[in-house]
């Protein structure tokens, strides 16, 4: 056995835990999904099998999940972003070394608690008796927060920014200085250098934290359930209720499939748009 | 400053963190960090009447226990612990149809549940709940159980499940914010559209929100017919942008202040009126729901001698009584009732008067399971 074979074999075998655990885990529960997709609803709920395209016809009825999912992920998505830029920026160039790891630290603590609690905190602070109240006595009245888009979106800032502030940080702290020192003998101003130099090289991190968090934000369900309160539907509520309340599970099938062309699309674009941009600029500074 | 403004009382806070463990720490985890189980048990034990008995020698093992949102007294389950080595993880759904969705999917590893009447008869098509074996339930006397309680958990003269405990679906309404006194369904659907708009709230439950509608419509809470349910989708849908929120868990923001109205059942009420007096429990004068919940063994159960063990404990009258005290709603069994403080017995939330009680309905199985009402409730959600 040569050398090379040899290093293939133990590859492919290192590659067997990972292989079978998407095997069991992805391949075949899709497969099971994409079945049930084309089935009948049993008479007590659940599935019984059939061949029909009904369940992709019917897709329409829950449009209004499909709409704010679309437009209430890549929004909160974008906000966080703005969000955890300044934040990433600061611990990265401002914050001086030895307060950086507790400042990191600082923003990942959120996530020592459980999620259901921190939105429970976020129904208490929106709700009447929380901000709308404070506004209340400096005369703006009649404020409505909980319950509405604004909420999830707020809550989608508060929840994500976390996942979203380390792969910025991280491309920001590699960043070259002296990049930023040429710019500047060269006569651009800091703002100039900041889009023109430290923007552009930056991009890769927001792209990673935006992926992440448009994910998440497109299948979650307990952002919009807890602080949309039953009046911001996203996909993963419809699926939730076709699922678990009606159990009409090949419609429920034929909404995941849905979801999960929609997201490939999405994210095949974004991936190629990004990276893409962001890669032309690197090979030009270089 | 918090406290000052009522945001959030610790009692408040506990009472969260208790309905939302499932998704975190679990109960037992709670009370083992706050010493509160400790505390409990101590208590308990020194209680007479909680001593070791013969009939729980011999078992050990965990005992899986699947129920509702604030619906049993951690005291007895500390002592049904302590006095049988067998130790209750505690689930908590949402509701019959989760219920129902996940012993579809099998394998739940449940040894006890609680089925509302409307549910057994499908679990029994569906061959998905264990014939009871009542010789293993000497607590358990049909003769001392309430009449009208005993249909839905026996079928073809089989017990299926026993009685835990019955109440009514009405509305709560927060009198210091409505002064119209509403009286019925109809008049709790135009408040929701009118005056009390973006603060009413309806269950994310399609048997009472629906039948709620339908009521107000003058059709039957079961109603299966095509033109009454889209009567009562257009009612819903023509409300669904006036109200505050659809959810079950309604208590938070009843509380809150930021619901004032909203869809109710007895517990929730009970539970409501006993630290607000100014919310009011409400039956519409059409009718409405009366239920009875039960405890049942699903098929498979993997610890069934501590399943019948503690069925029995808990219907123990002295038990039993404990049980009502804390979720408020009221007994099925005449033995429980007797044990009972007055305070309890004549409050009108647990038990009304017969005139209210004479037009509410059982809600039918073919409610839960029709593929329409379940669409219906979809599109009303999705709108």
């Amino acid at each position: 056995m040569t050398d090379s074979q040899h290093s293939r074999g133990v590859t492919a075998l290192l590659l067997v835990p990972a292989g079978v655990f998407f095997f069991f885990l992805l391949i075949l529960p899709m497969a099971v999904v994409l079945v049930f997709s084309f089935g009948d609803r049993a008479d007590t709920g659940g599935y019984a099998p059939a061949f029909t395209f009904d369940n992709y016809l019917n897709l329409p009825a829950r449009s209004k999940a499909f709409v704010n999912t679309l437009t209430l992920a890549p929004l909160g998505t974008l906000l966080t972003a703005l969000f955890a830029y300044p934040m990433a920026y600061f611990l990265a160039v401002k914050v001086s070394p030895q307060w950086r790891v507790t400042m990191l630290v600082l923003v990942m603590a959120p996530f020592w608690t459980s999620q259901l609690l921190r939105y429970y905190a976020w129904i208490m602070i929106l709700g009447a008796k929380g901000i709308p109240n404070w506004l209340s006595m400096i005369g703006i009245t009649d404020v409505r927060l909980i319950n509405t888009p604004w909420a999830v979106l707020i809550g989608a800032v508060y929840g994500f920014l976390p996942l979203m502030v380390p792969p910025i940080y991280v491309s920001l702290e590699k960043l070259d200085k002296r990049l930023l020192e040429a710019s500047a003998d060269l006569g651009a101003t800091p703002w100039k250098s900041f889009l023109q130099v430290t923007l552009p090289l930056s991009l890769p991190g927001v792209a990673t934290g935006s992926m992440l968090v448009f994910i998440l934000l497109m299948g979650d369900y307990i952002l919009p359930q807890f602080l949309g309160g039953g009046k911001v539907y996203f996909i993963g509520n419809a699926l939730v209720d076709l699922f678990l309340q009606s159990r009409n599970w090949p419609f429920g099938a034929a909404v995941s499939v849905a979801l999960v062309i929609i997201m490939f699309v999405t994210i095949f674009f974004y991936m190629r748009f990004v990276l893409g941009k962001s890669g032309q600029r690197r090979v030009a500074l270089v | 400053m918090y406290k000052d403004k009522g945001i959030i009382t610790a009692k408040q806070f506990v009472d969260e963190l208790r309905r939302y463990q499932k998704g975190s720490v679990t109960r037992r985890h709670f009370l083992g960090v706050t010493g509160l189980g400790l505390a409990t048990a101590v208590l308990g034990g020194a209680m007479p009447g909680f001593r070791p008995r013969k009939a729980y020698a011999g078992l050990s093992g965990t005992l899986n226990f699947t129920t509702w949102p604030n619906y049993f007294a951690q005291e007895n389950f500390d002592n049904f612990t302590k006095n049988t080595g067998v130790n209750i993880n505690v689930a908590i759904f949402g509701s019959n149809e989760e219920m129902l969705a996940k012993l579809q999917a099998g394998s739940t590893g449940w040894d006890v549940f609680v089925p509302t009447n409307y549910t057994i008869s499908t679990y029994k098509k569906l061959d998905l709940i264990e014939p009871l074996d009542l010789k293993k339930l000497p607590n358990y006397d049909p003769a001392s159980q309430d009449p009208r309680f005993l249909g839905p958990g026996t079928i073809d003269g089989v017990v299926y499940a026993v009685p835990k405990d019955w109440g009514t679906t009405g509305f709560i309404v927060n009198t210091k914010n409505v002064t119209q006194n509403p009286t019925s369904w109809k008049e709790f659907w135009d408040l929701a559209q009118g005056p009390l708009t973006g603060k009413v709230m309806v269950h994310d439950y399609q048997l009472t929100t629906i039948g709620g509608a339908l009521k107000a419509l003058g059709y039957s809470f079961n109603s299966l017919d095509e033109k009454e349910l889209g009567n009562a989708e257009k009612l819903m849908l023509e409300t669904k942008p006036h109200l505050f929120g659809i959810n079950s868990d309604y208590q938070p923001s009843m509380r809150n202040g930021d619901a004032v109205m909203s869809i109710c059942w007895t517990n929730d009420a009970k539970q409501l009126h006993a630290d607000m007096p100014e919310m009011q429990y409400v039956l519409g004068k059409e009718g409405g729901e009366i239920w009875v919940d039960h405890y049942a063994i699903p098929k498979g159960a993997p610890n069934p001698d501590a399943a019948y063990a503690f069925i029995d404990y808990l219907l123990t009258p002295e038990i039993n009584a404990k049980e009502i005290k804390f979720h408020g709603a009221p007994s099925t069994d005449a033995r429980c009732n007797k044990l009972l403080p007055k305070e309890i017995l004549e409050n009108p939330i647990l038990y009304p008067a017969a005139e209210a009680l004479a037009p509410l309905e059982f809600g039918a199985a073919e409610s839960l399971t029709n593929p329409l009402r379940a669409e219906i409730m979809a599109r009303f959600k999705a709108a």
